[in-house]
């Protein structure tokens, strides 16, 4: 049984139908093409797939796909103002908080969570915001110390805006 | 196989088509019901959801402290009311889970998970339940006993009281990994002291049986004692012979058995 659902990704509506059971992380990828959020344990245990549903973050392989009917979904592809990146992505590239790339996506969702809710955070705040996320690379030192750059960064420039 | 998803306006529909179909499972938060579809479980064919406002409700604000099951992990610790209970829901996944996982579903969750259970079996929660007959309540403890083979009713909501001393609620979570990690033991406790001594404590063990347990011997051995190292000995001692501790990946039988009693400890005499 398919159902027509509709939902704003990324800024835009879209048109989508959903199998029956089907996941949101299923929907994104496979009919959406949108293949930024990765699949890795389907288990809702590694948050490679973390999206944000309406501002909060959300494992996307455990949300029925119908579930976002009418609601805003924003994925890393939405993240970047056309070819201007994230604060968030800078400070992962500057700071080398990559290594095999895989988990970056959901790391970078469920920091921007965290900074849309406490622009400020503390490095445990930060720890606990990526609790759900697992790098395997176990590049966590310069995960964290980008996302508390990108903080510091983005608190400059409203400050100049401010100012 | 794809399957046939139900929404409903009304959770008492809800209750009904659970109640007709044997081959369908309710929806609340997806992070137990949406692993098994991607496990490729069949052994259900229809996913029933409601969009019932009460499901999600919240009373926290008096004495009885009333939740609707489809009450998020973030909703409660976006209320300040709640804020004895936010040790618990942190324990409970990670940020994006919490937004999804629900106080009805925690009372599903299968050994090592259920944190919120155990702390809910401490503070004596009863249930309301709902089938194709109408609504019922039963207290926590009788529904946990018969979880797996109970009659097919939907939980609506839990509630319980508040505790007057908010520091007499306790709650610890032993894990391997941190922040987040399944439970090898965790223990809620609401331990009243009047005059210094401890009374009417309530324990509640996690990942120490199937399911969530009270902890009668425990329980006993703190009546009517301070909380001091001598005070708890009894209690520290008893907790080694609670429950039915499985063994998995985290820790065996033998190793739970061990270490409950430490944590036990810790949490009674506020220890890191």
């Amino acid at each position: 049984m398919t159902r027509a659902i509709r939902l704003e990704l990324n800024g835009t509506e879209v048109a989508a139908v959903a199998e029956g059971g089907e996941n949101l992380l299923s929907l994104l990828r496979g009919r959406l093409g949108d293949t930024s959020p990765k699949a890795g344990c389907l288990q809702g245990t590694c948050g490679a797939c973390t999206v944000l549903v309406d501002g909060e973050p959300v494992v996307a392989c455990l949300m029925l796909a119908e579930a976002v009917d009418g609601r805003r979904v924003t994925t890393v592809r939405g993240l970047a103002d056309g070819p201007r990146l994230h604060p968030l992505q800078e400070a992962f590239m500057d700071g080398f908080a990559a290594q095999c790339g895989f988990c970056t996506p959901g790391m970078l969702m469920a920091a921007k969570a965290l900074l849309d809710r406490e622009p400020q955070p503390t490095r445990e705040q930060v720890i606990e915001a990526i609790a759900g996320n697992v790098c395997r690379c176990t590049g966590y030192t310069p995960i964290v110390d980008a996302i508390l750059e990108a903080a510091r960064r983005m608190a400059g420039r409203r400050g100049r805006v401010e100012g | 196989m794809p399957l046939e998803v139900r929404t409903t306006s009304t959770l008492s529909e809800a209750a009904s088509l659970l109640q007709a179909e044997r081959t369908a499972r309710f929806l609340a938060g997806g992070t137990l019901l949406m692993r098994a579809v991607n496990e490729g479980d069949v052994s259900f064919s229809t996913i029933v959801r409601t969009t019932d406002p009460a499901f999600g409700r919240m009373r926290a604000a008096g004495g009885r402290i009333e939740l609707g099951a489809g009450v998020t992990m973030a909703q409660i610790l976006a209320s300040r009311e709640l804020a004895f209970l936010h040790p618990v829901a942190r324990a409970v996944g990670g940020p994006a889970v919490r937004t999804m996982a629900t106080v009805g579903g925690n009372l599903f969750a299968a050994h090592p998970y259920g944190d919120f259970a155990t702390a809910l079996l401490a503070l004596d929660a009863r249930l309301q339940l709902a089938s194709g007959f109408g609504v019922r309540e039963m207290a926590l403890e009788e529904f946990l006993q018969a979880r797996e083979r109970g009659p097919r009713q939907l939980v609506t909501a839990v509630s319980f009281e508040r505790p007057s001393d908010p520091t007499a609620f306790r709650f610890r979570k032993m894990t391997r990994t941190h922040p987040k990690g399944a439970a090898v033991v965790t223990i809620a406790a609401l331990v009243p002291a009047s005059g210094g001594r401890v009374s009417a404590a309530r324990v509640a063990l996690g990942a120490m049986a199937a399911q969530p347990i009270r902890a009668r011997a425990i329980e006993r051995a703190l009546e009517g004692r301070p909380l001091t190292a001598e005070g708890v000995a009894a209690a520290v001692a008893a907790a080694a012979r609670e429950g039915d501790p499985p063994t998995d990946a985290l820790a065996s039988a033998w190793y739970r058995r061990r270490v409950v009693g430490v944590v036990l400890r810790r949490l009674l005499l506020g220890e890191v």
